[in-house]
Formats: structure tokens, C-alpha cells, sequence
């Protein structure tokens, strides 16, 4: 019955979405491939398309790196902490700005407002992280990004859709409006607080610009830092005593493997949390925001 | 009238006063859970914007953003005569506007494509592949690229492979910007498909079941129902996107992506401020105009696309 149905124009957008599909997916294989190889065995082929060495000396070599415990110390700390953070800040924030009843309200949201239209720039804003003494200081990758006005907006439109009379009952009851987010509007929010959540962490994982400007000291590099050093110059790194100690022992390590093992180790978490954004921002949670 | 009413002396205005002081403390305890929220907007977003000042000023950093002495528009004078800033400048403008060109019509391209797909299971494989990369930093990605674009990396393989010259993408100045576009497609196209199929899945469906009735082809539905539906968005983000024009260059990118041989066509406003600023030791306030100069274009591009939408008869954002 169904198969009646499909026409050569469907299977002609088929046959060209899988070829997207292939063009997509080549690059982030080709780097999964090149860090279980060994220089020898991609030499082999002309072009190095299938798995022909399953060689662990890569990640083997850079697990062994004190500096990617660190730095991966650093990222989970970042995440955890500046997620928290977020999420606090941005519910928080945004259920009290649906409330009317709140005097200076439109002046708060016309201030938020205008800080989309403007922003100090990278110098002010450097200079105030200087005058903050929080530099070299982890807080300089958290506070700074304490919260994303879109995701905000997002949730605010969500508290608005939460019906009044929920409230009523309990502000008969005496609770007041902290309890009541808490006890009332939270529990049934979950599934937004969720997807925001989600995307501020994979937001704080990703954060580079804000570290590679503010801290100094490079065992304080998170994960992306400690990769951009190694893509930049591994060459640097592959030279230190400790690369060469390791070399000795090991006869086969090829750059650009390490560097795409780093790769690999960086992508993963984002990977993992994936399947979960993926439902979300298909049920359209995150539309609101340009809506607006 | 509005004057009237706050200037309207202040023995009338005790009594709306004290009722404004009772509302608020009412709702002292959504004052205490906006707290955070506040704090983070006036420290991180306006004392930065306090700090411009240091753009008219001779910033010195024992003197303070306060105590430094004003110092007569020369760091916008010697802006506009430096030919390196109009070089960068026509950089930033060749990237954004060739960005609104190329890349902007991707999206609305894939997402018209994606809904002819009438399985759900296949179009949310293709939503998953594509959306993937919008999650991955720009470093990570530049590592993908380099291993992908580099001198023995597999792009060449298969050129090589199928009797084409090598191409060196990554440092070819004639080729950089192509490659810039071409991998911010790549890494974006699919996220922005969300947004106009969310504006797809909103237009009712008996449209296309009376149009089908009247003998449509897939063509003429998606012209005359799909494209009038998703219109009004098209046009919000693109003036959005025509806001954020001096922004919108892609710094992330480029500043992971380019190298000293490219500078000539990637170097960009912001890339060039961290530049001066890091490396050369530029004066924080000179790097500091600099960026005001581009906030204040950013500003005029977006009020301008603004207007332009709305005198062709859409909506607008504000």
C-alpha cells in the first residue's frame, strides 16, 4: 500500500539527503579512524578509509599525560558548577519576571533587553575580570556567563503558559513565592528545566574563549584548551621529556593520531548527552525563543 | 501628562508612594529570586558597557577608568586613518554579507527538503546527522577540519585518488573565505532547519489536503502553502541575522581556523582588537573604539533591517 505511494521525487530527495548525510559524517569518521592507526598501515592505502589497525598507543599516550587528568578535572568542575549556576539563575530570574505584581518589573526586562542589543565588548569586559581579581581563577569561565538571554526568554515563556490557579491555593495557604516555585512550579517544570539544563552544560563543556583570555596558569586549562594546545603544536608537546620517555617504550607514535584521539576524548561527553538534547529540541522546547 | 504626574509635588505623591513601597515589599520575595539574575546583567553586561568610556579616554591602568584624562576623539581619529582598520573592516563585511548570501538560504533549503519526508523515523535520522556539529566548539571542529583539509588528509586522498591536484584550503588565501562558508554550513545547516520546521509543522494541514483536491503538484504546495507558512520567520531571522552582521563574521571560527597567511582575507575586527590588544600591546582604549565602532554599526544594521521589513509590509521584531 505504502510503497504505491512513493514517487521518484521521494526517492530523489532520499538518494541526495543520504549523500548529505555521507558528506556530514565523513570528516568526524575519518577522526575516529586516524586515532586507532598507525602511520604504516594508512601508507597502505591509497585512500584510508577502512579500519585497517585497532592501535591504542594514541590515547594511551595522552591518558598517561598528567595535564589531560587536569584539564578534564577542570571542564567537569566548570560544567557542574557554571550549569548549576545557569539553572538557578535563569529559573529563578525568570519566574519572578512573569510576575506582574513585581514593581520595576518592565524595567528589568527593557535592561535585558538592550544588553542583547549592546554589549561593553571584549576589552571592557576583560578589564572588569582584571578588576574582579578573578583572573586565573576558574569563576572567570563561570560568571561572566551566568546566564544566556535566549534560554531565559525560553523559560520565561514557559512560566507564562503555567495556568494562575496553581498559585492561588497555595498563597491562601500562606506559602510565599519562593516556596512556591519551589514546591509547586518546579516539580511540573521539569521537562523545560530539563532541556535548558542540558543546554547549558553542553554550553559550559564547549567553553574556550572566555579561559584561553582569563587564565594563565595551563595546568588550569579545561579539555578544549588542552586540545587547542595540542592542535596548534603537538609537535611541542610530542618533544617534552615526558613524550620522549614515553616514545622509548613505545615505538609507534604518530601526531597526528594524538591529536585526534584529544579530539575524540572532547567529543565524547557531548556525544553521550546527545540522544537526550536531540528529544528535546525536536519536541520544540527551544523554538520559543525567536518566536518571541 | 506623565511629567506632570511625577513632578506633581511631593506632598501628593506620599500616598502612591507608600502604596508602591507596600507592593514591593509584597513582593520582596520575588525581588530575592530575580537577585542573581540582576546582578549577573548589571555586573557582566553594564559596567562592561561603563567601561566604553576608556574608548575617549588615555586609559592608564593605575588611573582607573575614572581618573584617566579624556583625550579629544584621537583614538577614532587615528582609527579612521589607519588602513589597516579599513582592511580589516572590508574583511569583516566581505565574511558577514557573503555569510547573509551563501549560508543564509541553507536551512530554509534542507527544511523544505526534509518536509516532503513523510516517514517520521527517517526524518529525524536526517535531523540527528545534521544537527550533530552544532554542539561540537569550534575547536574541536577545527581539529576535524585540519585533519580532513590538511596536506595528507583524506579531501586530498580522494582527489589524489581520483587524478585531481591537491588543494590546501586551510592556507590558501583565494580559497580561505570559501572554506570558512562551506564549514560553517556544514557545522550549522542542521540546527537551523529546527526553527522553520517547527514553522512547518504549524500550518494546517487541511491547506495541503484541499490543495491536493484541487490537483496541486508538490511543487505548487510547497510555493503557494509551505513558503507563505514559513515566510514571517525567514524574515525575522534574517534580520537578525543582518543585526548581527559585524558579530555574525564568525569569530569563534576564524580565530580557530585561520594562520598568519591568511590574515589578508580572515582577518577580522574582533580577531584583529585581540590581536593589537594581546600581542602588539595596543592601548586598551584604541582596541576598546575599535570595538565600539562595531557595536554602534551592529546597532545601525539591525534598526535598519528593521525598518526595511516592515516597509515591505512584515511584521519586524520590535
Amino acid at each position: 500500500m505504502k510503497l504505491s505511494r512513493v514517487s521518484a521525487a521521494d526517492v530523489c530527495i532520499h538518494i541526495f539527503l543520504m549523500i548529505v548525510v555521507l558528506i556530514m559524517l565523513l570528516p568526524l569518521y575519518n577522526v575516529l579512524l586516524i586515532s586507532f592507526a598507525t602511520p604504516a598501515k594508512i601508507a597502505k592505502q591509497i585512500v584510508y578509509l577502512w579500519p585497517t589497525s585497532f592501535d591504542i598507543t594514541a590515547y594511551s599516550y595522552i591518558f598517561s599525560d598528567s595535564q589531560i587528568w587536569k584539564s578534564l578535572n577542570v571542564s567537569l568542575f566548570v560544567t557542574v558548577v557554571g550549569t548549576l549556576i545557569n539553572i538557578v539563575a535563569t529559573t529563578f530570574g525568570a519566574y519572578a519576571l512573569t510576575k506582574k505584581q513585581m514593581p520595576g518589573r518592565n524595567i528589568f526586562l527593557v535592561l535585558i533587553l538592550i544588553s542583547m542589543l549592546f554589549n561593553g565588548g571584549m576589552i571592557p569586559t576583560y578589564l572588569l575580570i582584571k578588576n574582579m581579581h578573578l583572573m586565573n581563577n576558574l569563576f572567570s569561565m563561570i560568571l561572566p556567563l551566568a546566564v544566556n538571554t535566549f534560554y531565559l526568554i525560553i523559560m520565561m515563556n514557559f512560566f507564562r503558559t503555567v495556568p494562575d490557579a496553581l498559585e492561588e491555593s497555595a498563597k491562601i495557604d500562606g506559602a510565599n513565592d519562593i516556596q512556591i516555585l519551589l514546591r509547586i512550579i518546579l516539580p511540573i517544570s521539569m521537562p523545560t528545566v530539563a532541556a535548558i539544563t542540558l543546554f547549558y552544560a553542553v554550553d559550559r563543556w564547549n567553553e574556550w574563549w572566555s579561559a584561553f583570555l582569563y587564565l594563565q596558569d595551563t595546568t588550569k586549562f579545561p579539555m578544549q584548551l588542552y586540545l587547542r594546545e595540542m592542535l596548534v603544536d603537538v609537535n611541542k608537546i610530542m618533544n617534552s621529556s615526558f613524550a620522549s620517555s614515553f616514545v622509548s617504550r613505545k615505538s609507534d607514535l604518530y601526531p597526528q593520531g594524538v591529536k585526534m584521539a584529544t579530539v575524540i576524548v572532547t567529543i565524547l561527553p557531548v556525544m553521550l548527552v546527545y540522544p537526550f538534547l536531540q528529544r528535546h529540541f525536536s519536541s520544540g522546547v527551544m523554538i520559543g525563543a525567536v518566536k518571541e | 501628562m506623565a511629567m506632570n504626574s511625577l513632578s506633581g509635588g511631593t506632598t501628593v505623591s506620599t500616598r502612591p508612594m507608600r502604596k508602591l513601597l507596600e507592593r514591593m515589599w509584597q513582593a520582596r520575595y520575588l525581588y530575592l529570586l530575580v537577585l542573581p539574575l540582576l546582578a549577573y546583567y548589571v555586573i557582566f553586561q553594564y559596567l562592561p558597557m561603563y567601561g566604553v568610556i576608556i574608548a575617549f579616554k588615555s586609559y592608564n591602568f593605575a588611573k582607573g577608568i575614572i581618573g584617566s584624562p579624556w583625550n579629544d576623539f584621537e583614538h577614532f581619529r587615528y582609527m579612521f586613518q589607519l588602513p589597516q582598520f579599513w582592511h580589516v573592516l572590508k574583511n569583516t563585511l566581505v565574511i558577514a554579507f557573503g555569510r547573509l548570501i551563501i549560508e543564509f538560504p541553507f536551512p530554509i533549503v534542507f527544511a523544505l527538503l526534509l518536509h516532503e519526508i513523510r516517514s517520521a523515523r527517517w526524518k529525524r535520522f536526517y535531523q540527528t546527522v545534521f544537527t550533530f556539529p552544532h554542539f561540537l566548539s569550534w575547536i574541536i571542529v577545527s581539529g576535524i577540519l585540519s585533519n580532513f583539509l590538511y596536506d595528507m588528509g583524506m579531501l586530498n586522498q580522494i582527489l589524489q585518488y581520483l587524478g585531481f591536484q591537491k588543494v590546501s584550503l586551510l592556507t590558501d588565501p583565494s580559497s580561505f573565505v570559501g572554506m570558512l562558508f562551506t564549514t560553517n554550513i556544514w557545522k550549522e545547516m542542521g540546527w537551523g532547519t529546527i526553527i522553520y520546521l517547527a514553522a512547518m509543522a504549524g500550518i494546517d494541514p487541511t491547506l495541503y489536503e484541499a490543495a491536493s483536491i484541487d490537483g496541486a503538484g508538490r511543487l505548487q504546495k510547497m510555493r503557494m502553502i509551505t513558503w507563505p507558512g514559513i515566510k514571517s520567520t525567514v524574515v525575522v531571522l534574517f534580520i537578525l541575522a543582518v543585526g548581527n552582521t559585524m558579530g555574525g563574521a564568525g569569530f569563534d571560527q576564524i580565530f580557530n581556523l585561520y594562520n598568519p597567511g591568511v590574515y589578508s582575507v580572515a582577518d577580522i575586527l574582533d580577531t584583529f582588537i585581540y590581536r593589537l590588544t594581546f600581542y602588539e600591546g595596543s592601548d586598551f582604549g584604541f582596541t576598546t573604539a575599535v570595538g565600539l565602532f562595531k557595536s554602534i554599526v551592529n546597532c545601525l544594521l539591525l534598526f535598519s533591517a528593521n525598518l526595511l521589513a516592515k516597509r515591505m509590509g512584515e511584521r519586524g521584531i520590535f
